[in-house]
C-alpha cells in the first residue's frame, strides 16, 4: 500500500533452520485463540472480497446504467440509485469486517507476546549457570526485544497481509477471468514477468542485506568497544588509531547499505511502474477488443480497476515472505531459550522449620521457629534431620568443561559453627567450591554431604535458602535500599531491615543518602561506592539469618580501616553458624577455624593460622609476602 | 535541527538533490497515465481508431518505462544519500566521542553513547531517506492528481475537496492522540526491558536467594503492563485504517453517482470517469504516506535532538594553543594549591589546596578510604580533568602547555577499571606503542610479571583475548594492563589500584622489577594494602580530599594517626 519497509527496519536477518516446526509452535501460541481467530480469518475474507467485488460494479454501472443514457433527458435513476445503494452496502459491510479483523488482532498479538515472554522469563529463571555462562547478556536480550519484536509483527501484520494479499490475488484473478479471458491473457504475461523482476530484485535485496547486517554488526561492535574502553584510548593517546579504524569500518558499511538500501528502494517503483505498463497493455488491447466488438466499456473499466489493484498484494507477498522467515529465524533463538535444558533438580528432601524435643525428637512447625530441620521424605513418612551445617567434601572432582578439571579430588570437613577459609591465588578454584556448595554448578565426581545428607537430594530452592551469599560482584536492584536488604528475606520487617543495617555498619552511609532508607539505587547501584554495596550485601545476608554463610571477597572493596570497624557486626553475624569465607586479605581469614590453601584445584595446605604459618610454607609466603617483602 | 545536520549531506549533495528531481519526473508521468487511458476510451474507442489506440498506447508504454527508470534511479540516489549521510554522522559523532575528555564523557553514559551512534543514527537515515523522496512524491503525487482531476471536471473534483480536509483533520487527530498512548508504550517496553537485564545481572543473587517466584511475578506484572499500554495505543490506530477506506469508499460511490449523472448530461466522458476513480485511489494513499512519513520524522526527531547533543558538546579540554615542540623534560610533578570540583563548584571541591612535589625517579604511594580523591588526584597529572585552580606541572612546565599527545605519551596511567581490547595479546600490548620490538615487548611483560602466564597459553602472544579481555583472570588482567603502559616507556607510571587482584607477592615483584629496570621511571601506586605502598620513597595519605599526611612508612608509623589505623587493621594479630 505505501512505501517498502525497508530492510534496514529489521535488525536480524537469518533463515530459520526448520520453518515448519517453528511455524506450528508458534500456532500452538494462537490456539488459545481459536475461536477469535476464525472469527478474523472470516472477517478478513469479507473485507477481501468486497473490495474485490466492488471493483467489479463498474461494470454494470457503466453498461446498464450510464452508457446506454448517454444524451436522454429524464432518465430514471432509481435503478442507478439502487445500485449504488448496494455497492454501498458491500463496502459498509467491508469497512465493518476491517474493523473488526484489526481490533481483535490487537488483542491476540499483544496476547500472544505476553505469553512468549513470560515463558520466556519463567523458564530462564529455571536454567542452570552453565547456560547463562556461555550466552553474553546482549544475546539474550535481544531475544526479549528483536527477535519479540519480529514475532510481533509477523502476528499481528506479515500473516493476517500475506492472507488477505492471497485472497486478493485469488479474488481478483477469477474477477479477471469473468470479465474477459482475452485481457487475462496479458495479465498472465505481465504476471510471470512480474514474479521474474521480484525474484531478480528481492535475491539481490536479501544478499546486500545479509552483508548490510554484517557490516552493521562490525561497526556496532567497533563501537561498543571503543567507547567502553574510551578512557583508555584517551590514557593511551589512540585517538588517531581508533578514528582510523572506525573510519574503514564506517566506509564499508555505507557501500553495503547502498547497495542494500538502493535494492530496497527500486522494488517498488519497478512493480508500480510495472503495473503501468500492464494498464496501458490493458487498456490499448481492451479497446482494440471492443473496437472489434467483442468487449464492452465496462468490462475494460471494471478490468483496469484490478490491474491497479494486482501489482500490490504481489510485491506484497514477496515482502512479508522476507519479514516472515526473519521472524521465524528470531522465533527460533526464543524456543531455543525456552527449551534450553533446566537446572535438575532431584532432591526430595526440604527444609522446615522443626521443634527440638527434650527427647531428641524433631516435629515440624508451621511458625517459624528458631530451628530448622530436614524432612525425609521416607515411603510417605517423613524423618527429620536437624539443620546443623555440617558440610563435607568427599573427593570431589570438577570443571566449568569436563576435561578441564578446576578441583581435583577435594576432600574437606566444616564441623557445624565453624568459620572455613579458603585462601589461594586467583584462579585457584576458591569461589568454585562454593559454587558446588549451592548447587550452582554439579559435582563431576565424589559427593558433598550437608549434614550428612548428599546435597543432590536436596531440593535446590531448599538447600540455597539454607545457605546466606554474599558473592564477589555484588549486584543490588533498582529498589529502595531497604527492599534490598530486604530481599534476603522478604517478610523482614523494617526493624529487621535496620538491625541488619547495623550490623553490616551500612546504616551510618544510608541515613546520609538523600532520602535514607527509601532511596532508590540506580543501575546496579551505580550511586554507591563498591564498598557500600559490599556493606549493603552483608546486611542483606545477615537479615537472611541462614545457618550457613558463604562470604566471597565480601570485604575486599572495603577499605581495611571500615572493615575493621565492622569487624564486630561481621563477628556476631558469623556467630553460631558455619562460615566459607574466601578472600584476598589474609588479615580477614587469620582467626578462622581451619585455612585451606587451594593451589590448582587442589588444598596444598590446611590447617589454622598458627598451624600454617609455622609449617612455613605457602601460607607463610603469602602471608609474608604482604608484610615483610621488601 | 535539519540546518545542524545539513552539513553532513557533504560529498552526497548531488544524489540529494537528484533524488527529488526523478521522483518528480516519476510521479508526474504516473500521473498522465490514467488521463491517457480516458483518451483511449473516449477519442479511440468512440471512433474506432485502432491507430490512435494504439498509438496511444505505445506512448503510455514508453512513459511507464521512462517513469519506472525515474523512480529507480530516485530509489538509487536516495539510498546512496541517505547512507552517505549517515555515514559521515557516525564518524563525526565518533571522532568527537574520541575528543571528549573524561568529563565530557562521564556526561553521558557508555550506554547512551552507544545507542546514539547505532540505532539513532539508523532511525536518521531513514528519515533522510524518506525527506528526500517520500515527502516529495507524495505531496506533488496528492497536488497534481488533484490539478489533473479538477482540469477534467472541476465539479466533480469538488468531492475531493471535502474528503482531503475531513481525511487530513481525522489522521492529524489520530496522531496527536496516539502520540502520548504509544510514548507511553515505549516507556513501559524500556520497564521490561531492564526488568530482564536487571535479573540478568544478578542471577546469582536471585538463584542464591531462591527469588524466582518474586522475579516472575514482578516480570508478568511489567509484561502484563506492556500489553496493556500496547493494546490501548493499537486499539486507536486500528480505526484509522477502516476509516481511510471509508474515506475511499466514499469517494468512490460519489464519483460514480455525480459522474454517471455528469456522463449522461454530456458534461463528461466515460474514459473520464474511470481515470477518475483511479485518481481517487492516489490521492488518497499519498494523503496516508505524508501521514507516515510525518510520523516517521516526529519518531526521528528525537533521535536527532540526541545526536546533536554529542554533536553540540563543548570539548572542555583542549590543547590548540599548545607548543607541539614542548615535550616533558623529566619525570617530576609539582601541584601548587590545587582546587578541583567535577561539578565545577567551588562550594564542592573533591581536592582542596593540594601542594606538593614530586621528583624525578621517585616512587609515591597514596593511600586513602574510598571516597578520598585518590583517582582524582592522579587523574589531574596526564590532564584528564583541569584543574579548577593552581596549576599541576609535569617536567617543570604546567600540563597545559604540552600538546595532550606529547603529556600522555610521557604520563602512562593504568586505570581502576581497565580494558583490554579484542585481539591478541601482542595486540594489546603494542597498543600503547605500534613500535615496539618483541623484545621490548617481553621486558615489560617480564616487569609485570606477565610473561609467565603468556606462556602457558597454547598460542603464548599470538592468544586470541576475545572482545572486553575475557579470557583471562582479573590478576591477569591487571598484569597485562600493566605491561602495556610499561611497554609505552613512560616517564611517569600511575597505577590506581591496579594490582588489587594480584596476590601480595607477584605484587612485590612488580614493584621490585620497577626499581630495576626503571629506576628512573617515577611512579605513582594507589593501594588497599599497606604491603604495596610501604617500600616507597614517600607515602601520601589523603582524606577528604586534602593530603593528611606525607612520610615514609616509618615516619608515617610514628605520627600519623590515620596511616597507623590503617597499618593495624591489616596487622592485627600479627604480634
Amino acid at each position: 500500500m505505501t512505501e517498502m519497509p525497508g530492510p534496514q527496519h529489521n535488525t536480524k536477518y537469518a533463515r530459520p533452520k526448520n520453518a515448519k516446526k517453528t511455524f506450528l509452535r508458534i500456532l500452538s501460541y494462537l490456539k488459545k485463540y481459536k475461536g477469535r481467530l476464525i472469527l478474523v480469518a472470516a472477517a478478513m475474507l469479507l473485507s477481501t472480497l468486497s473490495s474485490v467485488v466492488g471493483n467489479y460494479f463498474m461494470k454494470p454501472i457503466l453498461n446498464r446504467y450510464i452508457v446506454p443514457f448517454i444524451g436522454q433527458q429524464n432518465v430514471d435513476f432509481s435503478g442507478f440509485a439502487g445500485i449504488i445503494l448496494l455497492l454501498a452496502g458491500i463496502y459498509a459491510l467491508g469497512i465493518v469486517c476491517t474493523f473488526l479483523y484489526s481490533r481483535l488482532m490487537v488483542t491476540i498479538s499483544t496476547g500472544v507476546l505476553r505469553e512468549v515472554r513470560v515463558d520466556m522469563f519463567t523458564h530462564m529463571q529455571d536454567l542452570p549457570m552453565q547456560y547463562y555462562d556461555t550466552h553474553t547478556h546482549g544475546e539474550l536480550m535481544s531475544r526479549y526485544s528483536n527477535d519479540t519484536d519480529a514475532l510481533r509483527q509477523m502476528v499481528s501484520q506479515s500473516l493476517p497481509q500475506l492472507f488477505s494479499s492471497v485472497i486478493s490475488v485469488v479474488g481478483v484473478f477469477t474477477m479477471m477471468l469473468v470479465l474477459s479471458w482475452q485481457l487475462t491473457l496479458v495479465v498472465l504475461l505481465m504476471l510471470g514477468f512480474m514474479m521474474f523482476v521480484v525474484k531478480k530484485v528481492a535475491g539481490g535485496s536479501a544478499r546486500y542485506f545479509i552483508s548490510q547486517q554484517k557490516e552493521l554488526g562490525t561497526v556496532n561492535g567497533y563501537i561498543e568497544e571503543l567507547i567502553e574502553g574510551q578512557k583508555v584510548v584517551k590514557v593511551f593517546c589512540h585517538e588517531p588509531q581508533a578514528k582510523e579504524g572506525f573510519r574503514t569500518r564506517a566506509d564499508d558499511l555505507r557501500v553495503a547499505a547502498k547497495n542494500a538500501n538502493t535494492y530496497a528502494n527500486i522494488l517498488f517503483p519497478i512493480m508500480g511502474n510495472l503495473s503501468h505498463v500492464h494498464y496501458a497493455l490493458t487498456a490499448v488491447v481492451g479497446a482494440v477488443l471492443t473496437i472489434t466488438g467483442s468487449l464492452d466499456i465496462g468490462t475494460i473499466g471494471s478490468f483496469l480497476l484490478y490491474t491497479r489493484s494486482f501489482s500490490q498484494p504481489i510485491t506484497q507477498i514477496s515482502q512479508q515472505f522476507n519479514a516472515v522467515l526473519t521472524a521465524l529465524a528470531g522465533a527460533e533463538r526464543i524456543f531455543d531459550l525456552i527449551d534450553a535444558v533446566t537446572e535438575t533438580d532431584e532432591g526430595d528432601i526440604t527444609l522446615v522449620n522443626a521443634v527440638l524435643h527434650e527427647d531428641g525428637s524433631i516435629t515440624e512447625s508451621k511458625e517459624r521457629t528458631e530451628h530448622w530441620a530436614w524432612k525425609i521424605p521416607m515411603n510417605g513418612e517423613a524423618t527429620y534431620i536437624e539443620l546443623r551445617g555440617d558440610v563435607r567434601f568427599e573427593h570431589v572432582t570438577f570443571g566449568y568443561e569436563p576435561d578441564k578439571p578446576v578441583l581435583k579430588d577435594l576432600n574437606f570437613y566444616a564441623k557445624p559453627g565453624q568459620k572455613i577459609a579458603l585462601v589461594g591465588s586467583t584462579g585457584a578454584g576458591k569461589t568454585t567450591i562454593t559454587n558446588l556448595v549451592n548447587r550452582f554448578y554439579d559435582v563431576q565426581d565424589g559427593r558433598i554431604l550437608y549434614d550428612m545428607i548428599p546435597v543432590n537430594r536436596i531440593k535446590k530452592a531448599d538447600l540455597r535458602r539454607s545457605l546466606g551469599m554474599v558473592l564477589q560482584d555484588t549486584h543490588l536492584f533498582t529498589e529502595s535500599v531497604r527492599e534490598n536488604i530486604r530481599y534476603g528475606k522478604l517478610d523482614a520487617s523494617d526493624t529487621d531491615v535496620g538491625a541488619a543495617a547495623k550490623l553490616a555498619n551500612a546504616d551510618f552511609f544510608v541515613l546520609h543518602l538523600p532520602q535514607g532508607y527509601d532511596t532508590v539505587l540506580t543501575a546496579d547501584g551505580a550511586n554507591l561506592s563498591q564498598g557500600q554495596r559490599q556493606l549493603l550485601a552483608i546486611a542483606r545476608a545477615a537479615v537472611a539469618d541462614p545457618p550457613v554463610l558463604i562470604l566471597d571477597e565480601a570485604t575486599s572493596s572495603i577499605d581495611t580501616r571500615t572493615e575493621a570497624h565492622i569487624e564486630k557486626g561481621m563477628d556476631s553475624l558469623m556467630q553460631g553458624r558455619t562460615v566459607f569465607v574466601i578472600a584476598h586479605r589474609l588479615s580477614t581469614v587469620r582467626n578462622a577455624d581451619l585455612i585451606l590453601v587451594i593451589e590448582h584445584g587442589e588444598i596444598i595446605e590446611r590447617g589454622s593460622h598458627e598451624e600454617l604459618l609455622a609449617q612455613r610454607g605457602r601460607y607463610y609466603q603469602l602471608y609474608t609476602g604482604a608484610f615483610e617483602l621488601a | 535541527m535539519i540546518k545542524k545536520l545539513l552539513p553532513y549531506m557533504k560529498g552526497y549533495e548531488k544524489e540529494a538533490a537528484l533524488a527529488p528531481v526523478t521522483v518528480i519526473f516519476e510521479v508526474l508521468i504516473e500521473i498522465l497515465i490514467p488521463f491517457l487511458m480516458a483518451k483511449i476510451v473516449d477519442v479511440g474507442i468512440a471512433n474506432r481508431d485502432v491507430a490512435y489506440v494504439a498509438k496511444l498506447g505505445g506512448i503510455m508504454v514508453g512513459m511507464a518505462l521512462f517513469s519506472m527508470t525515474c523512480g529507480a534511479l530516485s530509489g538509487k540516489f536516495a539510498a546512496t544519500a541517505s547512507t552517505g549521510f549517515a555515514c559521515n554522522l557516525r564518524k563525526a559523532l565518533f571522532n568527537k566521542i574520541q575528543d571528549f575528555s573524561f568529563a565530557n564523557t562521564d556526561r553521558f553514559s557508555t550506554a547512551s553513547l552507544v545507542t546514539r551512534m547505532t540505532a539513532d543514527v539508523t532511525n536518521v537515515q531513514n528519515a533522510a531517506m524518506d525527506m528526500v523522496r517520500v515527502m516529495f512524491r507524495a505531496p506533488v503525487m496528492l497536488v497534481s492528481a488533484l490539478i489533473i482531476t479538477i482540469l477534467m471536471n472541476a465539479e466533480l473534483s469538488s468531492v475531493f475537496l471535502i474528503v482531503i480536509p475531513a481525511v487530513g483533520l481525522l489522521l492529524a487527530f489520530f496522531m496527536a492522540k496516539a502520540h502520548p498512548l504509544f510514548t507511553k508504550m515505549l516507556k513501559k517496553y524500556d520497564a521490561m526491558n531492564a526488568s530482564v537485564q536487571e535479573d540478568l545481572i544478578g542471577i546469582r543473587v536471585i538463584k542464591a536467594f531462591v527469588r524466582k517466584d518474586f522475579e516472575n511475578e514482578k516480570f508478568t506484572a511489567s509484561a502484563d503492563d506492556l500489553r496493556a499500554a500496547q493494546r490501548k495505543a493499537e486499539n486507536l490506530i486500528v480505526f484509522a485504517m477502516p476509516l481511510m477506506t471509508l474515506a475511499m469508499y466514499a469517494c468512490i460511490l460519489s464519483i460514480f453517482w455525480f459522474g454517471g449523472h455528469a456522463v449522461i448530461e454530456g458534461t463528461m466522458l466515460t474514459g473520464e470517469l474511470i481515470s477518475f476513480i483511479t485518481y481517487v485511489g492516489q490521492i488518497l494513499m499519498s494523503l496516508v504516506m505524508i501521514a507516515m512519513v510525518f510520523v516517521n520524522l516526529v519518531l526521528s526527531k528525537a533521535s536527532a535532538k540526541r545526536i546533536i547533543e554529542v554533536l553540540d558538546e563543548k570539548i572542555d579540554i583542549t590543547d590548540d594553543e599548545a607548543d607541539p615542540a614542548l615535550k616533558p623534560a623529566d619525570g617530576s610533578i609539582s601541584f601548587d594549591h590545587v582546587d578541583f570540583s567535577y561539578a565545577k563548584d567551588p562550594k564542592n571541591l573533591t581536592l582542596i589546596d593540594v601542594s606538593l612535589s614530586i621528583r624525578s625517579g621517585e616512587t609515591i604511594g597514596i593511600i586513602g578510604g574510598t571516597g578520598s580523591a585518590k583517582t582524582t588526584f592522579v587523574q589531574l597529572i596526564p590532564r584528564l580533568y583541569d584543574v579548577g585552580g593552581g596549576h599541576v606541572s609535569v617536567g617543570g612546565h604546567d600540563v597545559r602547555d604540552y600538546k595532550l599527545k606529547n603529556l600522555r605519551d610521557a604520563v602512562a596511567m593504568v586505570l581502576q577499571k581497565n580494558v583490554l581490547f579484542s585481539g591478541t595479546i601482542r595486540d594489546n600490548l603494542k597498543w600503547g606503542n605500534p613500535d615496539a620490538s618483541d623484545e621490548e615487548m617481553f621486558e615489560a611483560a617480564k616487569a609485570a610479571q606477565a610473561n609467565d602466564f603468556i606462556l602457558s597459553f597454547p598460542d603464548g602472544y599470538d592468544t586470541d583475548l576475545g572482545q572486553g579481555g575475557v579470557n583471562v583472570s582479573g590478576g591477569q588482567k591487571q598484569r597485562l594492563c600493566i605491561a602495556r603502559a610499561l611497554l609505552a616507556r613512560p616517564k611517569i607510571l600511575i597505577l590506581d589500584d591496579s594490582t588489587s587482584a594480584v596476590d601480595t607477592a607477584t605484587d612485590a615483584k612488580i614493584r621490585a622489577a620497577f626499581r630495576e629496570k626503571r629506576a628512573d621511571m617515577t611512579v605513582l601506586i594507589i593501594a588497599q594494602r599497606i604491603a604495596s605502598v610501604m617500600d616507597a620513597d614517600r607515602i601520601l595519605v589523603l582524606e577528604n580530599g586534602k593530603i593528611a599526611d606525607c612520610g615514609t612508612h616509618e615516619e608515617l608509623l610514628a605520627h600519623s594517626p590515620i596511616y597507623r589505623e590503617v597499618y593495624e587493621s591489616q596487622q592485627k594479630g600479627d604480634d
